[in-house]
């Protein structure tokens, strides 16, 4: 071999690192950057433009088809995220370019108008969530004995949502301490980062069972795939779900819009079907 | 502070570095010195980590290591459970993970020791485990040492694998970065701000004393 080959070698290995220590470094700069761009609304071809909505991650079936039908009837568009309610708080805290904010907990939107941040009086509950206990189909796990099935020894791993910063985590916590569970099945407990992930750790079958979103028990790519068992709503308290307008939204007048739908009767009906609870017209933030 | 967390991490770190010495030596000597002629498959896909997305690897270990396929399911009849949610787990996924971060700077560091000294070592009788003990290893330890930091450093950072895997179990799968996520995400960025900056003033310590002291390692960067 050629005494320099080697050391050419050396010089691409070494160099080849560098660029990748490089771009590792320069990734968080780049992304964020891109994440904004990325997301910014596209000049406005539509009567009202792009809406971008962040929505809890329980709404991801139901918000797909609220965004179809909404771009159906007003010609405008929607660009949805789904995510956990407090990665969006604290995002859009931060500035992230949301127009309107569909929340798992009511209290996140609260917080948003309380420090300013979104448009006064816009807070909106519109809907109240639901838990189930689920398990697959070829789960040894009985949840047709309801929660004293997670005592069976089959149930190895049990998912909920972090009850730390997921409202249907803490609803799951309360109705396991409420029934007097907690303490025993406290040790097989996995936390899913938000609903959907929590879901899908039973989906995959790594977790025995799991405290998820009926939402999400019903939508199509779950209905049949497993078995739930109805929470009892006195387990745990109401889980208030609130949407806001944004006030630093690019198309404020998008997100009016696209809130006015959500109250519209026939979007409540498919809340309904999706397992949500319509509430009681309680007021919030002065509207009602 | 999650002190429980800072010290999982740690040990998580500990035994990734540990492992990827012991496995990392054998495999950079392997794709320094071997001549097969198809050894570049094999240099692909141990730096196949440095371009997957952490999220990649977490599917495969959550779905294609689940109950559900024919992988997951031997893994569960071997060792009673798959691999989310469990400390080794993790380990499984971190090693995978920070496998270049260790072969790379090893092999790059075997690369640089002179051909004729190894040649010299052989002829003079010593044998291939002798040479590499006392000429090759010796003459490219700033190799060995960068690996084991890199792998070790990348361990302590790593986020997106433990997420998808992990399960949040405190003590068990719950690492010092998952605990700042979460801790931002409860909006208690008090709590958030000192682990971030323990972890912060600790990387740095780390990386100081070593690149500090061992100024071969420092150099095997600089050189070229």
């Amino acid at each position: 071999m050629i005494p320099g080959g080697a050391k050419m070698k050396r010089i691409r290995t070494t160099f080849a690192l560098a660029v990748v220590a490089g771009l590792v470094l320069a990734a968080p700069f780049r992304s964020a950057r891109a994440g904004i761009a990325g997301s910014l609304p596209q000049a406005a071809a539509k009567p009202c433009g792009t809406v971008t909505v962040a929505a809890a991650s329980d709404l991801t079936y139901a918000m797909n088809e609220i965004a179809a039908n909404f771009e159906k009837a007003t010609g405008c568009a929607v660009r949805l995220s789904m995510g956990s309610s407090g990665n969006f708080l604290t995002q859009i805290e931060n500035g992230a370019p949301f127009d309107v904010f569909f929340s798992a907990d009511i209290a996140y939107p609260k917080k948003l108008e309380a420090e300013g941040l979104a448009a006064p009086g816009s807070t909106y509950l519109y809907a109240i969530g639901k838990i189930v206990l689920w398990t697959r189909n070829d789960s040894r796990v009985d949840v047709g004995k309801g929660f004293s099935a997670l005592r069976d020894s089959a149930a190895q791993k049990i998912a909920i949502a972090n009850p730390l910063h997921a409202p249907y985590g803490r609803a799951a916590e309360e109705a396991l301490r409420q029934s007097g569970l907690y303490e025993a099945v406290k040790d097989r407990l996995v936390l899913g980062e938000n609903i959907s992930q929590t879901a899908e750790f039973v989906e995959s079958g790594n977790a025995d069972a799991g405290i998820v979103a009926l939402s999400l028990v019903l939508s199509p790519a779950m209905k049949d795939k497993g078995r739930a068992w109805n929470i009892p709503e006195n387990l745990y308290t109401p889980i208030q779900q609130g949407a806001v307008a944004v006030r630093a939204a690019a198309n404020p007048q998008g997100a009016r819009q696209f809130l006015d739908y959500i109250k519209m009767p026939a979007t409540a009906a498919l809340l309904e079907r999706y397992g949500f609870a319509l509430p009681v017209k309680i007021p919030t933030g002065g509207k009602p | 502070m999650n002190w429980q967390a800072i010290a999982l991490s740690l040990k998580l770190a500990v035994c990734v570095a540990g492992i990827l010495l012991a496995a990392g030596l054998p495999i950079a000597y392997w794709v320094t010195f071997s001549q097969w002629r198809w050894k570049f498959l094999v240099e692909a896909i141990v730096a196949l980590p440095l371009v997957l997305p952490p999220t990649v690897l977490g599917y495969y270990i959550l779905v294609g290591l689940g109950p559900r396929h024919f992988a997951g399911r031997i893994w569960q009849s071997w060792f009673g459970h798959t691999l989310p949610f469990t400390f080794g787990g993790l380990l499984v996924a971190s090693v995978l993970y920070s496998l270049p971060f260790a072969v790379q700077p090893i092999s790059a560091g075997f690369e640089g020791v002179d051909r004729r000294l190894i040649e010299a070592s052989w002829t003079l009788g010593a044998s291939r485990l002798a040479t590499f003990f006392r000429v090759i290893l010796p003459l490219s330890a700033a190799g060995a040492v960068t690996g084991i930091v890199l792998s070790f450093a990348h361990t302590i950072g790593e986020f997106g694998v433990v997420l998808m895997v992990g399960g949040n179990i405190p003590g068990v799968t719950r690492t010092v970065s998952i605990d700042i996520y979460d801790q931002v995400q409860a909006a208690n960025y008090d709590v958030a701000n000192r682990t971030a900056l323990v972890l912060l003033l600790f990387s740095f310590l780390v990386l100081t004393i070593i690149y500090g002291t061992n100024r071969r390692a420092l150099s095997l960067w600089r050189k070229q």
